[in-house]
């Protein structure tokens, strides 16, 4: 029951707060795509990959007290922070999850702005392209960020640097 | 005159109960409709096992993909010689339309869930395939299947054309809400399409929508939720979509233990190994599935041939509200119970949540999480709909997730054994 909540639920142990749902995105599709067997469904969609299945989940989560939503008001829109609660501590107590730790990737990823995480994971989507087309892809699907070629270049960094970890 | 521009000697109508006519005049279009991939579509239901629930479910993913076709048709209609809009990106939009929902299989969702498929990826795999659709979109220009693909998968340079096909408020959904709520014979899902295609306006790179409509917009989103909890959400097609996937997750099971089934079950062979090809994949419609389960009710495997008889004959597991959180430790002990009292809790204890399903809801989200509906107003600027709509504003807010716990009640109520287990079970299921 719930497992792919719990696998979630790990997540959150993993780390004091998550800030921002465009951040909790992107960080479980470049877990995903790092070989932790999430099961989340993504698509691509106006801000690179998302997944209908994973609002809903982390809304359940809430709904449930296991996850923590605060809710923030910023000039034009409203941010939000998750947290596990000690409903949810005691709740993973009951599965035993066979996911490697994530502390270290979490870490990596937390440091980064939610912009550079929408460029990796967008380059992971079309990671089965040939290098130089990932880039073309990513310049005309994301031209209104105006990447770079040095923000391509230290993605693809970041991404060796996640994958290096054990 | 080039394959593309050929138009029909006469416009072609399919006579459609929601749109009233679909108008075909491309040839293009009209051949793409006549391919053996297209037409399979016919045997692909839009609403899964709904139809055990409201039996007048029935229509097809085929109804539906026209549907789309021709909400789209109207849109583009509307944003002949606008600004943003580029005339050049008709037909692929067109195309893109018809055929959104190609890759589905029979009952997807169950499908892709056991079996660890994605429609999407057979769409792409259709479009860019050895398949009559693909030699129809080739014919057009090198490199088309490609663009219809990538507006398909959303990765299109043009995110308006995109946005036309798939956003918060695309012609998927307005056909989808509207066909649905027919079909089901539900008396929400309605709401005032003619008015929002009036007042939708291509920007650069989304669809927006005049604020002079927000009330025809607000009336769209209150039947977007309606139907979501009256008929996507129904605890009844969902008991039986935990039952579909249960049979399908015990025929795989069988099969990798290596049983033999009385009739060869070759149509799911390369599902169960997990490898069908777009040959396979394509072979197995919704009749076919029909059948085995029809089959298999024969089976002597006492799990399987149960579950098949309970999904033809539309006998049920019944279901109680559950809370994951406040009933774990009761689950635990239901799950021991349940394996005492000869019922593998496996298939037939099943907690079911809002998140298993494939809908969602409108939802106004944080910035740069999903793109929103935004509303064009006198002066130029967007603004997210929530924002100036109290009424979506106060649906936005609330909870809107749920859980089930599916049993097969009349097992549990034949107490002619196992009684003394079956009773506590009871006890704790119904107090």
């Amino acid at each position: 029951m719930l497992e792919k909540h719990a696998k979630l639920m790990q997540f959150f142990s993993s780390t004091e707060e998550i800030v921002g749902r465009k951040k909790l995105q992107k960080m479980i599709y470049i877990l995903k795509k790092c070989e932790i067997p999430f099961e989340e469904k993504y698509q691509f969609h106006f801000y690179g990959p998302y997944s209908e299945e994973l609002t809903l989940r982390v809304e359940e989560m809430c709904n449930l007290g296991f996850i923590n939503e605060t809710r923030e008001e910023k000039k034009n829109y409203y941010q939000y922070r998750y947290q596990l609660t000690e409903s949810g501590r005691e709740f993973l107590k009951h599965y035993e999850m066979n996911l490697p730790p994530l502390t270290r990737h979490i870490e990596e990823m937390n440091g980064r702005s939610s912009r550079f995480l929408e460029l990796v994971s967008t380059m992971l989507f079309f990671e089965d392209l040939p290098k130089e087309e990932i880039s073309e892809k990513v310049f005309t699907v994301k031209s209104a960020q105006n990447y770079t070629d040095k923000d391509i270049e230290d993605g693809w960094k970041f991404i060796e640097s996640l994958r290096s970890i054990h | 005159m080039a394959y593309r521009d050929e138009k029909l000697s006469e416009e072609k109508v399919f006579k459609d109960p929601v749109h009233r006519y679909v108008h075909v005049r491309d040839r293009v279009i009209w051949d793409l409709i006549g391919t053996a991939e297209f037409q399979r579509l016919r045997r692909i239901k839009q609403l899964g096992t709904s139809y055990l629930t409201f039996h007048g479910a029935e229509h097809s993913r085929f109804n539906h993909s026209l549907g789309v076709y021709e909400i789209v048709r109207r849109i583009i209609e509307n944003f002949q010689d606008r600004p943003h809009w580029n005339a050049e990106e008709r037909l692929l939009s067109l195309c893109a339309a018809l055929l959104h929902d190609l890759g589905h299989g029979p009952f997807s969702h169950s499908f892709e869930k056991v079996f660890k498929l994605d429609h999407e990826d057979f769409t792409q795999a259709i479009l860019l395939g050895d398949t009559e659709v693909n030699r129809i979109l080739n014919r057009v220009e090198k490199g088309f299947p490609k663009k219809v693909a990538d507006v398909i998968n959303k990765t299109y340079e043009n995110k308006l054309v995109v946005s036309v096909i798939s956003s918060q408020i695309d012609a998927d959904r307005m056909d989808y809400l509207q066909r649905d709520a027919y079909f089901t014979g539900v008396s929400y899902g309605h709401f005032d399409m003619e008015r929002i295609l009036r007042v939708m306006r291509p920007m650069e790179d989304q669809v927006v929508v005049k604020e002079s409509g927000m009330h025809a917009v607000e009336d769209y989103i209150m039947s977007r939720y309606q139907m979501y909890w009256q008929v996507y959400f129904h605890p009844v097609t969902r008991s039986a979509e935990v039952i579909l996937t249960k049979i399908l997750h015990r025929a795989k099971e069988l099969y990798e233990e290596g049983y033999t089934f009385k009739l060869d079950p070759v149509h799911f062979m390369s599902f169960f190994r997990g490898q069908p090809t777009l040959k396979e994949y394509l072979a197995l419609d919704e009749a076919v599935v029909l059948y085995y389960f029809q089959t298999w009710m024969e089976e002597d495997d006492g799990v399987l041939s149960d579950l098949c008889q309970r999904f033809v004959n539309r006998r049920l597991f019944k279901y109680i509200e559950f809370n994951p959180n406040a009933q774990m430790n009761e689950w635990m002990e239901l799950y021991k119970l349940f394996t005492k009292a000869g019922l593998n809790p496996d298939y037939y204890l099943v907690v079911d949540s809002s998140s298993d399903l494939p809908y969602d809801f409108y939802r106004p989200g944080e910035e740069g999480e999903r793109l929103p509906i935004h509303l064009l107003q006198p002066n130029g600027e967007l603004k997210e709909l929530s924002r100036l709509s109290d009424i979506v504003e106060s649906i936005s807010g609330k909870k809107r997730t749920d859980h089930k716990l599916y049993i097969p009640l009349d097992l549990l109520e034949d107490m002619s054994n196992r009684s003394k287990t079956k009773k506590r079970i009871m006890e704790i299921l119904f107090g």
